[in-house]
């Protein structure tokens, strides 16, 4: 933004323009653009940043080399062939969507009812509820991962010997621990959007005789939908991506892809690795983009704006 | 007479309705509840219990009450992951807050049209998998990309980059940028604009304008982009252990190490309090910082 001459004449600057008249603003022009050129190129730069590293892994995943990685011999998709074929693969790609499917709707379905109802819920209630979300996406994950492990472990031990069964980590737990933060995720969504709906249309349906149960579903659900959508995306995908959580409490019963990826790297960087990387890569942002198509039909139907039912941007307000 | 019925029914039905909802309030946040109480609550006071334990005799957890695993996680020859995650959150957490702070004022104020397009930019990257853009970055500072190129240059055959503080540095920036850009990005969007026009009337230079101006009203972004990055930084696992090499040995190694390989709980344990406390404090400091600027607006509107 090349600054116009302000039409007001500022007070200590007239010495100046009256001093040297011809020179003083082609300077303060040139380190305008000098500014404006810095800021932008700034961007662009922090921009190829955040993309080169991941353009990289797929773009050497097509390559048909068959011993170093770097060296471009050729595109190829023989290891995402490779890769599809490994059965350890298959089974921790399934391993890894029945974790994120289940922990994604325990956590819409849960986050979305407690949403709900908060408002409803004594003050003294509502401010324990509220830190425990606040702790529980704060806190460190390693931290949340060590916990629930040291609680599993000394739970089951109890139980087990009580009750004479055997409780033990694997699928279950994993969903469990992934479902914590993925509540106080979707629980945030739904109440941003849920303290900026427009109240008029419930009080019309109550003084129309509508029903609580038929008011939600016709008037607060529709416009809660981006929210809990969103919600579920997000759940599904840090789902799906965690290692930390998944990591301490998988008790080598569950291998899921993050965990398989994770234990591929020590053995080094190679073309199968990367295929596998762009394959999550894929699937994460599919979600995001049916996630995002699902929103924008959902709102040219009802009318809303664009920009406030995007899925992004309802992240990028929530983080704020 | 029909209005006077329903008002009456109205009332009589009042208490019973409001009871029900009472019912159906509390069924709804049941679910939540249980998975806070037993899942979050409970895993950190057993945590905490376990802390001023003794290490069983198969690893795991016997009952005691000593102070024997604080003395040693802030020992002063063992407190170096400490030291080193301190050291390697608060710089990243700054070069972060360099990195963000242009980027996030280039979208507030010369977005245009496009702002929603640059926004969508950030979050997509940050959408994928952390630990697949963290192992990104091993072709790229591997021998046979930067640290080989540099080292042809220099002609230094033994130059590396993978395994040193600084590919971990790398890293957590990669990582962790977009959560420092959101907040500021948030505030300098809200920001009164009509402020900086008045200063620039006022006479004020642009640098001026940005730090006695633009830069105050963005404090409270600047510390919640801060706090978001420098709290998941101190528990830190996957870029130390990928791009590091485990040989940047930071706590959240440690604690990986103690939980997972020598099973050392109460040990593991009392590390994991000393982290949280020091969350804690970087929480206060911030709900201190964030109240006290309300309160000085407060002052200056009078």
């Amino acid at each position: 933004m090349t600054a116009p001459a302000t039409p007001i004449a500022r007070p200590d600057a007239l010495p100046e323009v009256d001093v040297a008249p011809g020179r003083a603003r082609p300077r303060a022009r040139v380190r305008d653009g000098l500014v404006e050129g810095w800021l932008r190129g700034h961007t662009l730069l922090v921009y190829l940043f955040l993309y080169i590293p991941i353009l990289v892994v797929v773009v050497f995943s097509f390559n048909a080399t068959q011993r170093r990685v770097t060296q471009w011999e050729g595109f190829s998709l023989r290891w995402y062939e490779s890769v599809l074929h490994d059965t350890v693969v298959q089974a921790a790609l399934f391993n890894s969507f029945r974790v994120a499917i289940a922990t994604a709707i325990l956590a819409t379905v849960f986050g979305t009812m407690a949403a709900l109802a908060l408002q409803g819920t004594p003050r003294w209630f509502r401010s324990i509820f509220e830190a425990l979300t606040f702790i529980s996406i704060i806190v460190p994950e390693i931290v949340i991962a060590l916990s629930t492990l040291v609680f599993y472990s000394t739970t089951f031990d109890v139980i087990n010997q009580l009750f004479h069964v055997r409780f033990k980590l694997g699928y279950e737990t994993i969903v469990a621990a992934h479902a914590l933060f993925n509540i106080s995720l979707v629980l945030l969504l739904v109440r941003a959007r849920l303290s900026g709906m427009d109240r008029t249309h419930v009080e019309a349906s109550y003084d129309l005789y509508g029903t609580p149960w038929r008011t939600f579903w016709q008037i607060t659900f529709p416009q809660l939908l981006p929210a809990i959508v969103a919600g579920f995306l997000l759940s599904f995908t840090f789902s799906f991506d965690d290692y930390v959580i998944t990591f301490f409490v998988y008790g080598a019963g569950l291998t899921t892809l993050p965990i398989y990826i994770f234990s591929s790297i020590r053995q080094g960087v190679t073309p199968a690795t990367n295929a596998i990387a762009a394959i999550m890569l894929l699937i994460t942002l599919s979600v995001l983009v049916i996630g995002q198509a699902l929103v924008w039909r959902n709102a040219r139907r009802s009318g809303q704006r664009g920009a406030q039912a995007s899925v992004a941007g309802m992240i990028a307000e929530q983080s704020g | 007479m029909t209005i006077s019925t329903e008002v009456a029914k109205a009332d009589d039905e009042g208490p019973r309705r409001s009871r029900r909802s009472a019912l159906v309030t509390g069924l709804l946040v049941l679910p939540a509840s249980a998975w806070y109480l037993i899942l979050l609550v409970l895993p950190l006071l057993i945590v905490l219990v376990m802390s001023f334990g003794n290490k069983g005799r198969f690893g795991g957890y016997e009952p005691a009450f000593t102070f024997a695993n604080y003395a040693d996680a802030l020992d002063p020859n063992r407190i170096t992951p400490f030291v080193t995650s301190l050291v390697l959150a608060l710089s990243g957490t700054f070069l972060c807050l360099l990195t963000a702070l242009p980027i996030a004022y280039y979208i507030a104020t010369r977005g245009g049209s496009r702002k929603s397009l640059l926004i969508v930019l950030l979050i997509v990257p940050f959408w994928t998998s952390f630990l697949i853009r963290t192992y990104a970055w091993l072709t790229i500072l591997g021998p046979e990309g930067l640290a080989g190129f540099i080292g042809d240059v220099t002609g230094d055959s033994s130059f590396r980059i993978l395994g040193t503080p600084w590919a971990v540095l790398l890293g957590v920036v990669y990582g962790y940028l977009p959560l420092m850009v959101f907040p500021i990005y948030v505030t300098m969007e809200r920001m009164d604009r009509t402020l900086i026009e008045a200063s620039k009337d006022l006479g004020a230079t642009r640098w001026a304008t940005f730090r006695q101006v633009t830069l105050p009203i963005t404090a409270t972004g600047l510390i919640t982009g801060s706090i978001l990055v420098f709290i998941p930084l101190m528990g830190e696992y996957v870029v130390p252990a990928i791009l590091g090499y485990g040989r940047v040995f930071l706590i959240g190694n440690q604690l990986v190490l103690q939980f997972l390989d020598s099973r050392n709980w109460p040990q593991g344990a009392a590390r994991a309090v000393v982290l949280i406390l020091i969350m804690l404090v970087s929480v206060v400091f911030y709900l201190w910082f964030v109240n006290r600027g309300r309160r000085t607006r407060d002052v200056s509107v009078v």
